[in-house]
């Protein structure tokens, strides 16, 4: 019993530390399913959101007045890297296209960096990371309120964001534009303005995940190659499909935390470093677009 | 006018293949051959020597390899530490456990090695393409570093972690000054550049071209898409491998495997782009730029803020402007230095001239 409980509590924490993955995941296919842009900036989008809003708070602004301001912000950057970054490129091919983000991430973590300072920061969102007491009391499972309230957004933002793509004007004229921008632009849809509006949106779904991450692990560089890990939730899922990220997140967590706590001790533990990876690979041999990917029609 | 091919006929096979057709190219690479073996030992500083040169040089090897796999075959790959790592402990084991095994053999076949394990980690790419394939490879990065980490037996055990690299030992001899270290850097480098050189050019690098530019077509075409795939994975590995076992033996003289992190990995797949993707040269200039930009700043900033500015913010400077200059380089010439020295050699063949 004690053990199917420990299985559990194992199971649940994986479950919801995915979700968090999932939320990161989230800004690398908005902008994707909109621009065709494998946005490796992401991370460091995340990194630079949380610790503006932590800079924010320290200068002395309240909660509530830090988070406009951030958001305002990070509106301004993902703008800034459509206009300076996207639009020089654009009809380039997706690897010139990844390797400009990765430049990108360069420039935005070095700003981070020199703005805000190296010190690891404490974030408080008066959320705790304790296990819920009734629930512990009741079954014997913990689960953390914080990894709760993580799941909780992650569910609420990719839902709002599967209305925002389904059902509005909007999401109508991303779709399209992700079909093919000519067509697009053919019929008076304003690239420019989709693309800018993406890139915001990213920013402020990044400015959520970091927050969510920061209050967990602290913000800190380290947050950067947590970002790395939304990859293969990212692959798992399919670029393109929003719920997929949300399944995808969930396997990740879960199977990585199973995998450490019972098959990485005979490995010398630490495997959570490659386990998701190694997972995504075998993914995607079996379905070398994702799991709620476009299928990939090659033509001659 | 100093750079022209009028009056070179070629008049036979022989000479319609030969690497270097023109006498120009020929002079010039005898020059720089002289130069980098007989003169530049003898004239740069022991700093100059294990600080720049064996770096570059070792470097530029591994960005070969990169640009095999990326530029020739067309497989994003983000995955160049890892192979690295895998070259360097396969040296450090061939040469503990192997009694009296020549050091030359033992690159070599740590070389092979990398590629070995380079093909296991190719074979993904046969059913996944393009961005996918890049994550993927990610998976190589981090399983290799962590397994060369976990496994006492890659490390013969030993528990602190940093492993002092042997003595580089050819018949008989002992390379331990960083000028001796440095021939021996050049020779595997200029042997292994000119290899890839004739790769490239003959029927093997066409294959690599002919994936990267579209696969469906080479494989209608009669190409073997697997045997070409892989052999890509595979000779660029053990550029990477041979890559390795040098940084750690020749450079950095400890075999660790926190030496080659992904940030690795992402410097080298720079020093591809800035450098030119698909082209020898390219991995020689990108591979200097990239080592030598930061030392360049370094020292700007400390001519211009002093001591007054902390360091930290300087890193992060030198980070910004890094990024910059390879979007700028992604948005102006997206054919990197390569291309550069292609339109400067354009220029003079007419200078100074009009027509």
């Amino acid at each position: 019993m004690l053990d199917f409980q420990f299985f559990i509590e194992v199971l649940v924490g994986g479950l919801l530390s995915g979700l968090m993955y999932s939320l990161v995941a989230l800004g690398f296919v908005l902008i994707y399913k909109a621009s065709g842009v494998f946005n490796f900036a992401q991370g460091a989008m995340v990194f630079f959101a949380v610790l503006s809003f932590v800079g924010f708070m320290e200068l002395g602004l309240p909660f509530w007045g830090a988070l406009p301001v951030t958001v305002v912000l990070m509106v301004i950057v993902g703008m800034a890297t459509e206009r300076f970054v996207l639009r020089p490129l654009v009809n380039q091919n997706e690897n010139t296209l990844l390797m400009a983000t990765i430049g990108l991430a360069f420039v935005i973590e070095g700003v981070a960096q020199m703005v805000w300072g190296v010190d690891v920061r404490r974030l408080d969102l008066g959320i705790k990371d304790e296990p819920i007491s009734w629930l512990a009391d009741k079954t014997g499972v913990f689960v953390s309120q914080l990894d709760i309230t993580a799941g909780v957004v992650a569910g609420v933002m990719v839902a709002a964001l599967g209305l925002l793509f389904s059902r509005t004007k909007v999401g109508r004229g991303l779709r399209a534009v992700a079909d093919d921008p000519a067509a697009a632009l053919s019929i008076g849809i304003p690239l420019k303005h989709i693309w800018m509006l993406v890139w915001a949106a990213a920013g402020v779904v990044a400015l959520v995940a970091g927050m969510l991450w920061g209050a967990r692990s602290g913000v800190q560089f380290a947050l950067v190659l947590l970002a790395l890990k939304a990859l293969p939730v990212l692959i798992i899922g399919g670029f393109t499909s929003v719920p997929g990220v949300i399944v995808a997140g969930l396997i990740v967590g879960g199977s990585e935390k199973l995998a450490e706590v019972y098959i990485g001790p005979s490995f010398g533990g630490g495997i959570e470093g490659w386990f998701p990876y190694m997972l995504a690979v075998l993914f995607l041999l079996i379905r070398p677009e994702g799991l709620f990917g476009e299928k990939i029609i090659r033509r001659v | 006018m100093f750079y022209r091919e009028a009056g070179q006929f070629r008049t036979t096979y022989a000479q319609d293949t030969q690497l270097l057709p023109l006498r120009e190219d020929r002079v010039g690479m005898a020059f720089m051959l002289i130069i980098a073996f007989g003169v530049i030992p003898f004239v740069a500083s022991d700093y100059w020597l294990s600080a720049l040169l064996i770096p570059w040089l070792i470097l530029a090897l591994v960005a070969l390899g990169q640009n095999i796999l990326m530029g020739y075959a067309g497989q994003l790959s983000l995955g160049a530490a890892g192979f690295m790592a895998v070259g360097a402990f396969a040296c450090y084991n061939l040469i503990l456990r192997v009694d009296g095994i020549p050091f030359v053999v033992a690159i070599a076949l740590s070389g092979v090695c990398s590629a070995l394990v380079g093909i296991v980690f190719g074979l993904p790419s046969l059913r996944i393409r393009g961005l996918y394939l890049a994550v993927a490879t990610l998976a190589s990065q981090f399983f290799i570093v962590w397994a060369l980490d976990k496994f006492g037996w890659f490390k013969n055990y030993d528990v602190a972690g940093v492993i002092t690299a042997q003595q580089i030992v050819i018949f008989g001899h002992t390379f331990a000054t960083p000028q001796e270290k440095y021939w021996v850097v050049l020779v595997i480098v200029a042997a292994l550049t000119w290899a890839a050189k004739n790769m490239a050019r003959g029927s093997i690098g066409r294959g690599w071209m002919a994936v990267r530019d579209m696969d469906v077509a080479a494989e209608v075409t009669g190409l073997p898409l697997m045997r070409t795939k892989l052999q890509a994975f595979a000779i660029s590995s053990f550029y990477c491998g041979v890559g390795g076992a040098l940084f750690a033996f020749a450079y950095l003289q400890t075999v660790e495997p926190s030496a080659f992190t992904i940030e690795l990995s992402f410097r080298i797949l720079f020093m591809v782009i800035i450098g030119g993707l698909g082209t020898i040269l390219g991995s020689f200039l990108g591979a200097g730029f990239i080592l030598l930009t930061p030392i360049f700043l370094n020292i700007l900033f400390h001519a211009i803020f002093g001591k007054a500015v902390d360091a930290t913010i300087t890193s992060a400077l030198e980070q910004v402007i890094f990024g910059v200059m390879i979007i700028a380089f992604l948005i102006f010439e997206p054919h990197g230095l390569a291309r550069m020295w292609q339109q400067t050699k354009e220029r003079l063949r007419l200078w100074p001239f009009p027509h």
